[in-house]
């Protein structure tokens, strides 16, 4: 069972707060922000965690992406989406680069894109690493987006897209998707 | 060696492994929309997912490192089976269910080792590339685990399908842990992996679900190598001329 406790954000997040906090291009972050996960459109990329740094070298605007999973489909869009939201706000010149290391986390995911998961009817990732043995998807027990209740069982390990896995809520029967801890 | 071409092995090297990707993505992706039930398919085209995107990543860095202004798509689209490096275990028929499933817990286990000792590798983008594909293997093991106990300890067909899966496997795994003087050197140079010194700890580990499932591990007395210098089975062939074929026929498509 999860139990509700204080949420404490992990510090791979605060890292990326500071680092964006910090940075002296905030309109142009701003101008990214509207570039929303294909899959879950109510979810920036900088939400996400896709979106990890924004730099101004030599005059080019230097934007690093780095995939969620291996395979992800999203990937082709994101960059053509950053190109659009750039090009419509005249910022040029720039470069997307595909950064691998280190590997995206479900830890980068920022408090805001969690409530925003959550209204659009897929759970949260639950608790960092110590939560579940090596941080993979529970059996049960993930709270219910719908009706809150923690009386759920897990369907497939494995969802719509890689990064979610399928639950069930047994007492309001709804099927819904798990974004899993990775 | 005095000869030895860092640069040019450690393209030769992303390219091996891109080819071991992608031709098991390939075979795991002959499921979609032919898994046992939804569930199953959708995982299965999840697993083939994170494998062709390991292949695009271990592609575009030997592309990267070749230097010549070829992409991914040219390593994936336009070799022959003589060029393709993988090794044999990824490029065998999908099979029965149970044959998947068993190759997964072969593969899996094995990159459960293997992932963690490239990802120490001096090559940073070689670490990167296993840094991701270690998290998304540990859910891999944790499915073909569960299925090889579910149907290894299962009803009397369900365990006949595993054991035989198993033993017409078992002889392809011993390539797993080849190694040939380029790699060596370049496990050596601290880029690649010593992979002999993995096989303990993969029997130990295979041994101990195998036995979990009441199924037994085969004796090792037969070995089938190849892969790694370009000797395949037919099934290369047959696979490639279905992955292929679009690529050749119209070169440079898109849409």
């Amino acid at each position: 069972m999860v139990t509700k406790s204080i949420p404490v954000l992990p510090f791979a997040w605060y890292e990326r707060a500071q680092r964006r906090k910090q940075s002296a291009l905030t309109p142009i972050w701003e101008v990214l922000d509207q570039v929303k996960d294909p899959e879950i459109p109510v979810l920036s990329i900088w939400d996400l965690g896709v979106l990890c740094d924004l730099q101004a070298i030599d005059g080019k605007y230097v934007v690093s992406i780095t995939p969620t999973y291996s395979g992800c489909p999203a990937m082709e869009t994101i960059r053509a989406d950053i190109a659009a939201a750039l090009e419509a706000a005249q910022l040029q010149p720039y470069e997307i680069v595909t950064r691998l290391s280190p590997a995206w986390t479900t830890d980068w995911l920022s408090p805001q894109g969690r409530e925003q998961l959550q209204a659009y009817g897929i759970a949260p990732p639950a608790g960092g690493g110590c939560a579940h043995a090596q941080g993979l998807t529970p059996e049960a027990g993930i709270e219910c987006p719908h009706c809150s209740s923690s009386n759920t069982r897990r369907i497939s390990e494995f969802g719509s897209t890689a990064c979610k896995a399928l639950f069930q809520c047994q007492d309001c029967q709804e099927p819904f998707d798990y974004f899993k801890h990775f | 060696m005095s000869d030895f071409n860092l640069k040019a092995a450690t393209q030769e090297y992303a390219t091996r492994l891109g080819d071991d990707a992608v031709v098991l993505g390939h075979r795991l992706s002959e499921w979609t929309s032919n898994g046992p039930f939804l569930e199953e398919d959708i995982a299965l085209s999840n697993v083939a997912l994170d494998y062709i995107g390991r292949a695009r990543m271990y592609y575009t860095y030997a592309a990267e490192l070749a230097g010549n202004g070829k992409t991914e798509d040219d390593f994936a689209y336009t070799r022959d089976m003589r060029e393709y490096r993988n090794l044999l275990i990824h490029e065998l028929p999908r099979g029965d269910f149970a044959y998947t499933m068993v190759r997964q817990l072969l593969v899996d286990v094995f990159n459960t080792y293997y992932l963690p000792e490239l990802a120490k590798s001096a090559d940073s983008t070689l670490a990167g590339i296993a840094q991701k594909a270690i998290k998304e293997t540990r859910y891999h093991l944790r499915r073909s685990h569960e299925w090889t106990l579910r149907l290894g300890d299962g009803t009397e067909a369900s365990h006949q399908r595993m054991q035989r899966a198993l033993e017409s496997l078992w002889g392809y795994t011993h390539e797993l842990f080849d190694a040939d003087p380029l790699e060596l050197q370049l496990a050596d140079a601290g880029i690649g992996v010593h992979n002999a010194a993995l096989r303990p700890t993969w029997l130990a580990q295979v041994s101990a679900i195998l036995t979990e499932a009441t199924l037994t591990v085969p004796k090792d007395d037969w070995a089938v190598r190849g892969g790694r210098v370009g000797y395949h089975t037919e099934n290369l062939g047959h696979l490639l001329n279905d992955m292929q074929f679009l690529h050749r026929a119209y070169p440079g498509c898109q849409w």
